[in-house]
């Protein structure tokens, strides 16, 4: 495989993986969350809450790199806070363009896992408090489960969100090989040198091939969470 | 919710309590209430001892405190759970002690054996509804909530599960709250009978004093209007296909159903289906001809007349007159001259009377309708 690839190309490719796994496991509880609060509680900050998590997908990816870099940013307000307390730095870190991939990646995952909840019959969870369950046991043993093909499509739907972000990423973490640089950084960077035609196109035809795997895995987990969880005997 | 105005006031006993009453008249939304899982604007919900719920003291349990068991009416198994795992969902609350033997029974008793290891996807409409009543039973209620467990089912199945369900408040010493607008389960069922309509109370009591009333007939159902009597059975006639009941003294025939002797049958009797006569009628093919006076008349602008009956007890009966409804023609009224006090004979054709609601109210015993 890295015979197939150049030393560059094998680099992007490898911290691309890297910052859309971390940026989708590390997203993945909140998101599981927030898709549960959002389809199963009415409070007053509710439509503010749904719109807050659609921001990403409505506004220029640039305007939630400069969001990021001003509050995360080493003189950012949480950023100053988390180099202080932890020693962590996010800004022209991967660690930041974790973040940033799963800022953008966000409101897919939880629309897929919010679907898959409003299609669930509530009223198997009312069942399971009348059984006995409270709220925490009927969320793990009954709600959960039953949203498992939403989870999972959701994970490899930010997966592949992450994968491809690019402008919330080079404006929060720049564009640094080796560091921040993953495929689309990579593949801009080809462009913008006289010659490098053939290089950003390798490297566009590599995206396009993790992408289609990951959606096609994304089809194949969520038909076999859906078996688990519909008819058929055990 | 929006604005609906529900004021209730029940006392349910032990036995079966039915709420029976339209489609909206509020059935579904008293049960959910004392679930827990609809929140009452004001009042209080007790059982036994146990508050489950009093606005002026700002107590409201949640639905997993109540020990209520709820058989809905759409099932609601748990589609990733297999059969038995649905079963123990709610044994956490029961004796560590007791969950295995009552594990077993409830399995015995509702013929869940073959089912454990199947998901609720290969199960028919009418095992669903079985597993269903299990779960709520192993859950260890203090009351069972059942809301029109059979109205998603066709006849076949409702009469596999009628058994099992006229069974359970007395098998497991649990009182049973049961909804339902289909007047043959509740005359099978109920020992008690709630009108519920418009989100009031239209009336409550014995099932036999509230379906003989002739002013809750808009409630039940003008149509379908009638009483339910409670003879015994005193023998049955083979070579007709009959069963021989003993009403009062008074002897009726109605198709053969398979109960034993001396047990009291509960019988529906719908006005339509019934005739009157000044005298006892000779040489007629209707066989059940009892005596009795004229209650109440209730002539509406139709040209139907509803008379309420009392059936007189014969020689040597110490019961207490029961109830009959009858629908007859506002010319036969005038021609006989029917008014409060008449003394009448009452005539019931015996293939008229519905077999969906002849129930043994013998507990305990297996039966079997034919």
């Amino acid at each position: 495989m890295s015979g197939l690839l150049t030393p560059l190309e094998w680099e992007a490719l490898v911290l691309s993986l890297k910052v859309a796994a971390w940026a989708t496991a590390a997203s993945l509880p909140v998101g599981v969350l927030t898709a549960w609060v959002l389809a199963r509680t009415r409070f007053p900050g509710h439509a503010l809450l749904n719109a807050l998590v659609h921001i990403p997908l409505v506004v220029p990816p640039v305007v939630v790199g400069y969001a990021l870099l001003l509050t995360l940013g080493r003189n950012g307000a949480v950023g100053g806070w988390l180099y202080d307390v932890f020693g962590v730095t996010l800004a022209f870190t991967w660690k930041g363009a974790a973040v940033a991939a799963a800022v953008m990646a966000f409101p897919l995952m939880v629309r897929a896992m919010r679907q898959s909840l409003d299609a669930q019959d509530a009223g198997l969870e009312a069942a399971a408090r009348t059984l006995g369950a409270g709220r925490l046991r009927v969320f793990l043993t009954v709600t959960l489960p039953l949203m498992a093909p939403g989870v999972v499509t959701g994970a490899i739907l930010a997966f592949a969100r992450a994968l491809g972000e690019f402008g919330a990423t080079i404006t929060f973490v720049s564009n640094i090989p080796g560091e921040t640089q993953t495929l689309p950084l990579a593949l801009y960077t080809f462009t913008q040198v006289p010659g490098g035609e053939d290089g950003a196109l390798r490297l566009a035809v590599i995206s396009v091939l993790v992408a289609l795997a990951a959606l096609m895995l994304s089809e194949a987990l969520a038909r076999r969470a859906g078996a688990l969880t519909k008819g058929g005997d055990a | 919710m929006g604005d609906f105005a529900l004021e209730v006031e029940i006392d349910a006993g032990p036995g079966v309590t039915a709420l029976f009453g339209r489609s909206g008249a509020g059935k579904s939304t008293i049960v959910n209430m004392l679930a827990g899982l609809v929140k009452p604007d004001r009042g209080t919900i007790r059982i036994g001892d146990a508050v489950l719920f009093d606005s002026a003291r700002g107590i409201d349990l949640p639905p997993d405190r109540r020990h209520v068991g709820y058989v809905f009416q759409d099932a609601r198994l748990f589609p990733h759970m297999s059969v038995e795992r649905n079963l123990a969902y709610g044994m956490g609350r029961m004796d560590p002690a007791h969950r295995s033997p009552q594990f077993a029974r409830v399995v015995e008793m509702l013929g869940l054996g073959a089912l454990l290891k199947r998901r609720p996807g290969a199960l028919s409409g009418g095992e669903r509804q079985r597993v269903a009543i299990g779960r709520a039973l192993l859950s260890n209620p203090r009351v069972l909530l059942m809301d029109e467990p059979l109205s998603s089912l066709d006849a076949q199945r409702k009469s596999e599960i009628l058994p099992y369900v006229a069974r359970l408040a007395t098998d497991f010493a649990v009182p049973v709250i049961y909804v339902s607008h289909a007047v043959e389960e509740v005359v099978r069922l109920a020992d008690t009978l709630v009108l519920v309509s418009g989100g009031q109370i239209a009336a409550i009591g014995a099932v036999e004093d509230v379906m003989g009333r002739l002013d809750l007939a808009p409630i039940t159902g003008r149509y379908e209007a009638g009483a339910v009597l409670t003879p015994r059975v005193a023998g049955h006639v083979d070579e007709h296909r009959l069963t021989r009941l003993d009403l009062l003294g008074h002897a009726m025939f109605v198709p053969q159903v398979d109960l034993r002797h001396g047990e009291t049958v509960r019988l529906r009797v719908r006005a339509r289906d019934v005739s009157l006569a000044l005298t006892p009628p000779q040489g007629t093919s209707i066989l059940n001809i009892l005596p009795a006076t004229v209650r109440e008349l209730d002539a509406g602008s139709g040209p139907h007349v509803e008379v309420a009956l009392d059936i007189r007890p014969g020689h040597g009966e110490l019961g207490a007159p029961q109830p009959l409804l009858a629908r007859v023609t506002h010319k036969s009224m005038t021609d006989m001259k029917l008014e409060p006090g008449t003394p009448v004979h009452a005539l019931i054709k015996a293939v008229a009377i519905d077999r969906h609601s002849l129930g043994g109210l013998g507990h305990g015993t297996q039966r079997k309708e034919r």
